[in-house]
């Protein structure tokens, strides 16, 4: 039988306990205020910090380097700053480096030459990628995402190894040479490796999938019905491509392009094993003049010389894809 | 006129899948020469296999490769994604613009000017603080997350751009703190672009020549230096074989991957039509 007094006791004790409850409750709760009002600020710090001390201050010291004097010692360049006896620092900017690349032809001349073979591979990754990307789009569902996943599949494979596998198709006793003896077009090995005919090819088949995917998910978002509105008002299917499908599909062909064109400019590995000697690339020349030669002041200045080559196809990138991020 | 468009994409198709392929199958088929000279055919033998298990070198490298890929891809992930959510929902921000940019830049800049310029960032922070004190893995591994990471944020800013925002909303309406939104629905929405961004910095990292050959220090050769050292001189049967086994694996991989989304894709439409019908 419960008494009113009881009854009293027990209603104080659930008030109580839940009271107890409550400034437990009120207790995280601020916690979780004072993460609610900073966990923001933290997300974006620590990445951004991360690229502000990896990505960013490893460039303003190749910028410094690059104005420096080269230096027969470890590490093998003067230091910018000088502390004078009045504690003012000066600053000694040399451009040595610099007018050295502008004198020598050779570097002008690799300048040029590098934009020119990654300009020409550009073309002809656009001009092979463009109808792969299209008839993929044309296929049925099924067979459309099989595709799909072999265009993506080389990505995931060795780079590397991509290349290494044109050396033996080139190679003087190779695939290629070989066969073209058993048809009989030719009679002895023609020379295939070490050549800039070698380095397209080898750009060309590492860089199409770059080509490939921003041109079909370009067209993936295409209204297909225009193509058939234009049918039906008569259009050529020539004049339909040239007025309706080519300008469409321009985002995707600009971030295709530049995706290929801006590392095939600075590529390394391709004209070094495929190019051999005879061809010379300013991404090697690069690597040469830090790894053979030891001349960073110099590697530094080819570094910055290339970037200038590259800061506008960059921009252009990334503008096209703030774009596309926002529609 | 359609049949003969037809016959046209059906053989840009071909040519295209051939040109990606063949020289994949011919790299394949030369591992299992018995000749010592790759383009020479010398009949069928797996010797270059079990010369590439013998080898201590290969097996250290490759050691070193995956231990700094599983970290980077790691690291990579949380910062990526940290970075990607930053970029799409947090709407505007101080510093935004420069934070945008550091993004998408290493995506493409070229290998060499990233290596060199994270070389010499690490010996300038040696002279100044004594660390790193010699360069190596940890030297490595800081490289590859630095790229790594944009990559990742890519694929997680693509992810939330296409992810319908109403069941945050929803969550947000119940009374849900943002703080418990992003814990309880953003991030277990996000974790199949999560895996694939692991994923992808995982390869890209066992991929690195350039960049690592850099910042690498004596004895510390991942896998692709190694293979570089070896075919600077030309072909080699060994790497041929060890080619053959990375892109097995690779294939295996990706054809799992590409099983489990056509099921989800077939799964997807039978939803759509039992939900219409």
């Amino acid at each position: 039988m419960m008494t009113p007094d009881a009854d009293n006791k027990a209603n104080i004790q659930s008030t109580h306990s839940s009271s107890v409850a409550g400034v437990g409750s009120r207790i995280t709760e601020l916690f979780f205020n004072k993460i609610h009002e900073k966990w923001r600020s933290i997300v974006v710090a620590i990445p951004f910090i991360w690229l502000l001390v990896f990505f960013l201050a490893p460039f303003f010291i190749v910028f410094k380097i690059s104005i420096a004097e080269s230096l027969i010692a470890s590490p093998p360049f003067s230091s910018l700053f000088d502390w004078t006896e009045e504690g003012v620092i000066t600053v000694r900017v040399i451009f040595d480096s610099f007018l050295y690349l502008v004198e020598d032809e050779l570097y002008l001349d690799t300048y040029l030459t590098s934009i020119r073979i990654s300009s020409i591979s550009t073309l002809i990754c656009l001009l092979l990628g463009y109808p792969i990307a299209y008839a993929i789009i044309k296929s049925p569902d099924t067979t459309r995402h099989i595709l799909l996943l072999m265009v993506i599949l080389p990505f995931w494979t060795s780079f590397l190894l991509r290349v290494y596998a044109w050396m033996g198709l080139l190679a003087d006793q190779g695939t290629i040479n070989d066969l073209l003896i058993w048809l009989g077009i030719i009679d002895k090995p023609i020379r295939l490796l070490y050549s800039h005919f070698a380095v397209y090819v080898g750009i060309v088949y590492t860089y199409i999938p770059f080509m490939i995917l921003p041109l079909y998910a370009n067209m993936e978002k295409l209204d297909m019905t225009l193509h058939e509105a234009a049918a039906d008002l008569g259009a050529k299917p020539m004049s339909t491509f040239f007025t309706v499908t080519l300008p469409l599909t321009l985002p995707g062909i600009i971030a295709g392009s530049l995706l290929v064109f801006i590392p095939a400019t600075g590529e390394y590995v391709i004209p070094d094993l495929l190019g051999g000697g005879n061809v010379s690339m300013i991404g090697k020349v690069l690597y040469n003049e830090f790894n053979a030669n030891h001349d960073w002041p110099v590697a530094s200045a080819v570094a910055i010389a290339l970037l200038l080559a590259l800061v506008v196809p960059m921009m252009i990138y990334q503008h096209v894809q703030s774009k596309e991020g926002v529609s | 006129m359609k049949k003969q468009r037809s016959t046209f994409l059906f053989s840009v198709l071909c040519f295209g899948m051939a040109f990606l392929y063949i020289p994949m199958v011919m790299l394949v088929i030369y591992s299992f020469n018995y000749s010592k000279i790759v383009p020479v055919w010398g009949g069928f033998s797996t010797r270059w296999y079990a010369k590439l298990f013998e080898s201590e070198e290969v097996w250290n490298a490759l050691t070193l490769s995956l231990q700094i890929a599983v970290i980077n891809a790691t690291f990579a992930t949380l910062l990526g994604t940290m970075a990607g959510l930053a970029l799409v929902r947090f709407g505007r921000f101080r510093g935004r613009t420069i934070f945008s940019g550091m993004i998408s830049a290493p995506l493409v800049m070229p290998e060499v000017i990233t290596g060199l310029s994270l070389l010499m960032f690490f010996i300038a922070l040696q002279q100044l603080v004594g660390w790193p004190e010699k360069r190596g893995m940890t030297t490595i591994t800081i490289a590859h997350i630095t790229f790594s990471l944009a990559y990742v944020a890519v694929i997680i800013q693509s992810r939330l751009s296409g992810m319908s925002q109403s069941l945050e909303e929803a969550a947000q309406d119940l009374g849900a703190k943002p703080f418990r939104v992003m814990f309880d629905i953003t991030l277990p929405l996000l974790t199949p672009g999560m895996m694939a961004g692991w994923l992808l910095a995982f390869t890209l990292s066992l991929d690195d020549l350039v960049i690592a050959s850099f910042v690498k220090g004596p004895g510390s050769d991942t896998l692709p230096i190694l293979i570089y050292s070896r075919v600077r001189l030309g072909l080699r049967p060994d790497i041929n074989a060890l080619a053959t086994i990375i892109i097995a694996t690779v294939a295996v991989g990706v054809l799992i991957a590409g099983w489990i989304m056509i099921r989800q894709y077939k799964k997807q439409k039978a939803d759509q039509q039992m939900a219409a019908s």
